[in-house]
C-alpha cells in the first residue's frame, strides 16, 4: 500500500513537471511576444507621477515616492496575450497535480511530507508555486511566470534525480511536532525568499534596460514594471520571508533544546540558517541605508537566496552535522 | 543603479520626506525632526554632517562614535558577521565536533596548526568573531538608545503641522461641499480619525493626524531584545554546565562532577553547585522497524526507564526519550545515544576473577556492529588488551568475516583479538577506555596471530592463548548515553526571542502614516474639503486610506472617474 501510493505520487509529480514545462514555454512565448513591442512601458502610478514631477526618466524618484511605487493589481488593465493566459492555466493545473502528488506522499508515509530532502523539495516547490499563484490574485506578477516555473522545474529535476528516497519511518529524533512547525515555516520562508530573489533578478534586468546598457539579447519586454516598483514588491515579499525565517530560527532552537539538550550549538545547519538570517537582516538595513537601495540591495536579496539554496542543497548533503535528515 | 552615487541619493533624502518641503513653518515639530534620531545615513535622515570638519579630541571621538553607530557601519558589520560565520561550517569545531577536530589534525598535519592559530576550530568563540559581533552590538546600542529617547518624546508630542498645499502630495482627494459648518466638519473629521486610531491635532482649519507609532516601538523592542538575547546567552554560559555519562542498564548516574565522563561548566559554577540526585537506568527499550522492506532495522523508538532518587532519599520512576528529556532539579537529562555493553568475565588459570563487568561497545554502523576494548593490567601472567567486536545479529560474509545484519539481539556474537605486553597504564597518563594502542604489543590471538581470534556466543567461555586464563561472555546489557544540561538563563533567551519576533512583526507590518483633513474656503463662499496622506514607511495602502477617509467623511464621489474638484460630494454633518 505504502509503495503503491508512493509510486502514484511519483508519477503525478512527473506529470506536474510536464505541465510546468508547458507552462514555462507559454510564459516564455509571452515574454518574447511582448519584447517584440518594446516601448509599451507600463509604469505604476507613483512612478508616473514621480517621473512627471522630477523629469527623472530613469525611474529613480525620491524616497517618499519610492516607498509607494508598486506593481498594479491584476485587474486586467494590461494587454494580455493568449499565451500568458494559457501559461497561468497550465501553471494552475500543474500545481494541482503537484499538490496531489505531495499529499499522496504524505499519506504513504503516514506523516507530513517534509521529513527528508526529497519531500522537503517537493513541498517547498509546491509552496513556491502556491505563493506565486496566490500572489497573482493581488498583484499582476505574471511576468514572473517564466522565471518561477523555470526555477521550480530545475529544482524538481534535481529533486527527482538526486534526492529521491523510499518512504521510511521517522527516526526518533524527528518524531516531534516541531518537525511540522519548524520545517513548514522554513519552507514558507524559502518560498518567499525565492520569489523575492526572482523579482530582484527582474529588477536588475530592468535597471540595466533603463540604463540602456543591456545587450540586445537580454532586452526585457517593456510591459513589465519599472525597477522601483519591482524593488518595493521584492522588499515586501522578502520581509514576509524574513519573518518566517526568524521564526524558523527560534523554533529550530526550541526543538534543538528538546532533542539535543542545547538551543544553539553552531552545528553546520544552524550556522547556515544564521548566516541567511544575517544576510537578510543586512538586506533590510540596506533598504534603509543611503546608497544601498536599488541594485545593491537587489544583489543582497539574490545572495541571500543563493545561501538558502546552498544551505539546502549543499550543506544537507555534503556537510557533517547533527541535521542528518537528508535521507540520502 | 550605476548612475546613482551616494550623494545623489542623499540629495533625495535630504528634503526630509517626513515633512514635505512645503510644510507650514513648524515650530512644534522641529525639536523632534527625524534626522536627529536616526543614524545620519539612514535613508530617511537628513544628510547631516558626515565627516564635516571637526576640531579637537572630543570632536574626533564624537566623529568616530557617529561612524560606528551609522547605518552603513551596521550594514557592513552585519555582512561581515555573515561572512565570518562561514569558516566554522567548513572545518569541524571543537564545541560541536571534537572528534572531527582530532581527525582533521591527523589527516591534515600541516594545515592544522595554521588553522588552529587563527582559531579556526573555535570560530564562534574566537577573538575575531567576537570582535565583530561585539562591535555590532555596541553600534546597535549606540544607535538604539538615542532613538528610544527620541521616540519617547515623539509619542507624547502632537502630530506635526499641516502642510500648506495638500494638493501637491501624491495621495490627495478633494470633495466639494456647500455651506457647511466648518467647526462641525472638522470635529467630525477628528472623531473619525480618532476612531481609526490616529493621534490628531487641530491647526487652523485643518486636522493633522498620525498613526503607527507602534512601528518604531516594535523596531526598538526588536533591537533591544537582540541585546537581551546576547546578554542572556552570556549569563547562561557562565552559570550553566553540561556533561555526559555513559550508563549501562542496572547502573546509576550521580550528579556530581566526578560522576561525569566529560563535563563543561561556566566560569561561575562552583564545585558544589550540582544537586547530587541519582538516576538509575533500569531498562533501555529500543524498537526497530521490521515490516517496511526499505527500512528494516531503522530505529523507531528509544525509551529509557529510570528511577530518580533525590538527595533526600525520595525516589520516583520516570522515562526519558529522544525529544522528551527528563527535567530534574533545574537540569535536563537527555538520551542522546545508545549501544550494547556485553558482560564479560576474565579469569586466571585457577578460576579467580581478574576482570568482570559490562563493557560499553561503540556502535560502528546502523546495524550496531560495535567495537569495544578490554584491558586487564593485573592478575594474569602478562598484561592483556583485547579488541572486541560485537554483532547483535551476526551474519558471516563470503570472506569469512562477520557483520551485523540487524540491530536487535538474535544470538549475538562477540569476537576478540588478544594482545599481550605493556599496556602503558602505569605511566599515569590518562588513556581512553575506548582505545587500545597496539604498538609494541604482541598479537597472540587474531587475524595476524597463530591463534585465531576468540569467538563467543552468549554463555560461552573460551581459553585465552598461552594458558593465560579464560574469557566468558555472560550476557548483554544496553547502555544509554545521557547528556545533562543546566542553563539558568534559558527562559530569558526564549522570552527575548519572542520579543524579537513580536517587535519584528509590529515594525514590519504596521505602517506609519500621516493624514490631513483641511477645509479650504473658496472665493464664492463654498467650501472644499481636502484629504491627503503621507507615508512614513513602506505603505502600499496609503492611497486607499486617503480615499477611505474622504469617503467616510464626505461621502463617496458620485462619479469616481471624475477629476478632483468636480461636484459630486455629499455634504457632511
Ligand atoms: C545585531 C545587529 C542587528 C540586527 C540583526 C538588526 C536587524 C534589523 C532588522 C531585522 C530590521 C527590520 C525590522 C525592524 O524594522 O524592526 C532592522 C531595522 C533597522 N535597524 Fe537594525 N539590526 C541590527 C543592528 C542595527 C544597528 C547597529 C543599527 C544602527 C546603526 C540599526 C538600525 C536599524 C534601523 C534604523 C532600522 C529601521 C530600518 C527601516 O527604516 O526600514 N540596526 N534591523
Amino acid at each position: 500500500m505504502t509503495q503503491a501510493l508512493d509510486q502514484l505520487s511519483a508519477v503525478l509529480l512527473f506529470s506536474a513537471m510536464g505541465v510546468y514545462a508547458l507552462a514555462f514555454i507559454a510564459f516564455t512565448l509571452d515574454l518574447a511576444r511582448r519584447s517584440a513591442r518594446v516601448g509599451d512601458t507600463v509604469v505604476s502610478g507613483a512612478e508616473r507621477v514621480a517621473a512627471a514631477r522630477s523629469g527623472a526618466a530613469n525611474g529613480y524618484v525620491t524616497t517618499k515616492e519610492r516607498s509607494t511605487a508598486t506593481i498594479g493589481r491584476s485587474d486586467g488593465a494590461t494587454r494580455e496575450s493568449v499565451s500568458l493566459r494559457i501559461g497561468v492555466v497550465l501553471a494552475i493545473i500543474g500545481w494541482v497535480l503537484h499538490l496531489v502528488a505531495t499529499v499522496l506522499r504524505g499519506v504513504a508515509g503516514g506523516r507530513v511530507p517534509w521529513a527528508n530532502m526529497y519531500e522537503f523539495s517537493m513541498t517547498g516547490t509546491l509552496i513556491i508555486m502556491g505563493v506565486f499563484l496566490v500572489a497573482l490574485v493581488r498583484r499582476d506578477l505574471r511576468f514572473l511566470g517564466a522565471i518561477v516555473t523555470g526555477l521550480v522545474l530545475i529544482m524538481l529535476g534535481i529533486t527527482t534525480v538526486g534526492f529521491r528516497v523510499d518512504v521510511v519511518p521517522l527516526p526518533p529524533a524527528l518524531q516531534s511536532y516541531w518537525l511540522v512547525i519548524h520545517v513548514m515555516v522554513a519552507i514558507l520562508g524559502t518560498a518567499f525568499f525565492t520569489l523575492g530573489a526572482a523579482i530582484s533578478v527582474v529588477q536588475l534586468l530592468q535597471t540595466r534596460r533603463e540604463a540602456g546598457a543591456a545587450p540586445v539579447k537580454f532586452r526585457l519586454p517593456g510591459a513589465i514594471p519599472g525597477p522601483v516598483a519591482l524593488e518595493n514588491t521584492a522588499y515586501r515579499v522578502i520581509v514576509v520571508g524574513f519573518v518566517f525565517w526568524t521564526f524558523t530560527l527560534i523554533a529550530g532552537a526550541i526543538w534543538a533544546e528538546h532533542a539535543w539538550g542545547r538551543y544553539w550549538g553552531w552545528d553546520t545547519k544552524e550556522v547556515w540558517t544564521f548566516i541567511i538570517w544575517v544576510i537578510f537582516a543586512g538586506y533590510i538595513h540596506a533598504r534603509a541605508t543611503k546608497g544601498w537601495r536599488g541594485s545593491r540591495s537587489a544583489w543582497l536579496a539574490i545572495i541571500g537566496f543563493a545561501a538558502v539554496m546552498f544551505n539546502f542543497g549543499v550543506v544537507n548533503v555534503f556537510f557533517k552535522g547533527l541535521h542528518a535528515y537528508s535521507g540520502l | 543603479m550605476s548612475r546613482r552615487s551616494d550623494r545623489g541619493d542623499a540629495t533625495d533624502a535630504s528634503a526630509d520626506p517626513l515633512r514635505p518641503a512645503d510644510a507650514l513653518p513648524s515650530g512644534a515639530d522641529r525639536g523632534v525632526a527625524d534626522s536627529d534620531l536616526r543614524p545620519s545615513d539612514h535613508i530617511e535622515g537628513a544628510d547631516a554632517a558626515i565627516g564635516g570638519p571637526k576640531l579637537g579630541f572630543v570632536g574626533s571621538l564624537r566623529f568616530a562614535w557617529r561612524q560606528l553607530t551609522s547605518m552603513r557601519t551596521a550594514l557592513f558589520l552585519l555582512l561581515l558577521l555573515a561572512i565570518a560565520a562561514v569558516p566554522g561550517s567548513l572545518v569541524p569545531q571543537r564545541s560541536s565536533d571534537p572528534n572531527g577536530v582530532s581527525q582533521y589534525a591527523q589527516s591534515n598535519p600541516d594545515l592544522f596548526p595554521i588553522i588552529d592559530w587563527f582559531q579556526g576550530f573555535d570560530v564562534y568563540t574566537s577573538v575575531w568573531f567576537s570582535a565583530i559581533y561585539l562591535l555590532l552590538f555596541v553600534s546597535l546600542i549606540g544607535c538604539v538608545l538615542p532613538r528610544a529617547n527620541h521616540h519617547w518624546k515623539a509619542m507624547r508630542a502632537k502630530p506635526p503641522r499641516t502642510p500648506g498645499r495638500l494638493e501637491r502630495l501624491e495621495h490627495f482627494e478633494s470633495r466639494d461641499t456647500d455651506g457647511v459648518d466648518v467647526e462641525a466638519t472638522l470635529a467630525s473629521a477628528q472623531r473619525l480619525l480618532r476612531s481609526r486610531r490616529y493621534r490628531t491635532a487641530r491647526y487652523g482649519d485643518s486636522i493633522s493626524a498620525e498613526r503607527g507609532y507602534l512601528r518604531e516601538t516594535g523596531n526598538l523592542v526588536f533591537h533591544i531584545s537582540l541585546v537581551g538575547i546576547l546578554a542572556a546567552v552570556a549569563v547562561g554560559g557562565s552559570l550553566g554546565y553540561s556533561g555526559n555519562k555513559v550508563v549501562v542498564e542496572g547502573e546509576p548516574f550521580v550528579n556530581y562532577i566526578g560522576g561525569y565522563d566529560s563535563f563543561n561548566r561556566g566560569r561561575l559554577v562552583g564545585d558544589d553547585s550540582l544537586v547530587p540526585y541519582r538516576i538509575g537506568l533500569d531498562e533501555l527499550d529500543v524498537t526497530y522497524e521490521t515490516e517496511n522492506q526499505n527500512a528494516v532495522g531503522a530505529p523507531l523508538d528509544y525509551t529509557a526507564a529510570v528511577t530518580v532518587t533525590e538527595p533526600d532519599g525520595s525516589s520516583r520512576d520516570a522515562t526519558i526519550k529522544v525529544n522528551e528529556p527528563l527535567r530534574e532539579d533545574g537540569t535536563d537529562v537527555y538520551l542522546l545515544g545508545n549501544g550494547y555493553a556485553p558482560r564479560v568475565t576474565v579469569r586466571d588459570p585457577d578460576g579467580n576473577t581478574v576482570f568482570s563487568g559490562s563493557v560499553p561497545f561503540l556502535p560502528q554502523d546502523s546495524f550496531l556492529t560495535s567495537l569495544g576494548i578490554i584491558k586487564v593490567p593485573d592478575g594474569l601472567a602478562e598484561q592483556i588488551g583485547m579488541i572486541g567486536f560485537f554483532y547483535p545479529t551476526p551474519r558471516q560474509l563470503d570472506s569469512g568475516a562477520f557483520a551485523s545484519s540487524f540491530p536487535d539481539l538474535n544470538d549475538p556474537l562477540l569476537t576478540f583479538s588478544v594482545y599481550t605486553g605493556d599496556l602503558g597504564l602505569d605511566e599515569g597518563v590518562p588513556k581512553s577506555v575506548y582505545e587500545l594502542n597496539t604498538e609494541g604489543l604482541d598479537e597472540v590471538a587474531g587475524p595476524n596471530a597463530d591463534v585465531a581470534g576468540l569467538q563467543l556466543r552468549e554463555g560461552d567461555t573460551v581459553d585465552l592463548p598461552n594458558g593465560l586464563g579464560t574469557v566468558s561472555f555472560d550476557g548483554v546489557s544496553r547502555f544509554g548515553s545521557l547528556e545533562i544540561h543546566h542553563d539558568p538563563a534559558r527562559t530569558w533567551v526564549l522570552v527575548f526571542a519572542i520579543l524579537v519576533l513580536a517587535g519584528l512583526l509590529t515594525s514590519l507590518f504596521i505602517p506609519r502614516r500621516r493624514l490631513w483633513v483641511k477645509v479650504v474656503r473658496r472665493g464664492d463662499g463654498s467650501l472644499e474639503l481636502q484629504y491627503a496622506g503621507l507615508a512614513r514607511s513602506d505603505d502600499p495602502r496609503l492611497g486607499e486610506a486617503v480615499t477611505d477617509l474622504a469617503d467616510a467623511h464626505a461621502g463617496p464621489r458620485a462619479d469616481p472617474g471624475a477629476d478632483a474638484g468636480q461636484h459630486g460630494s455629499r455634504g457632511t454633518t
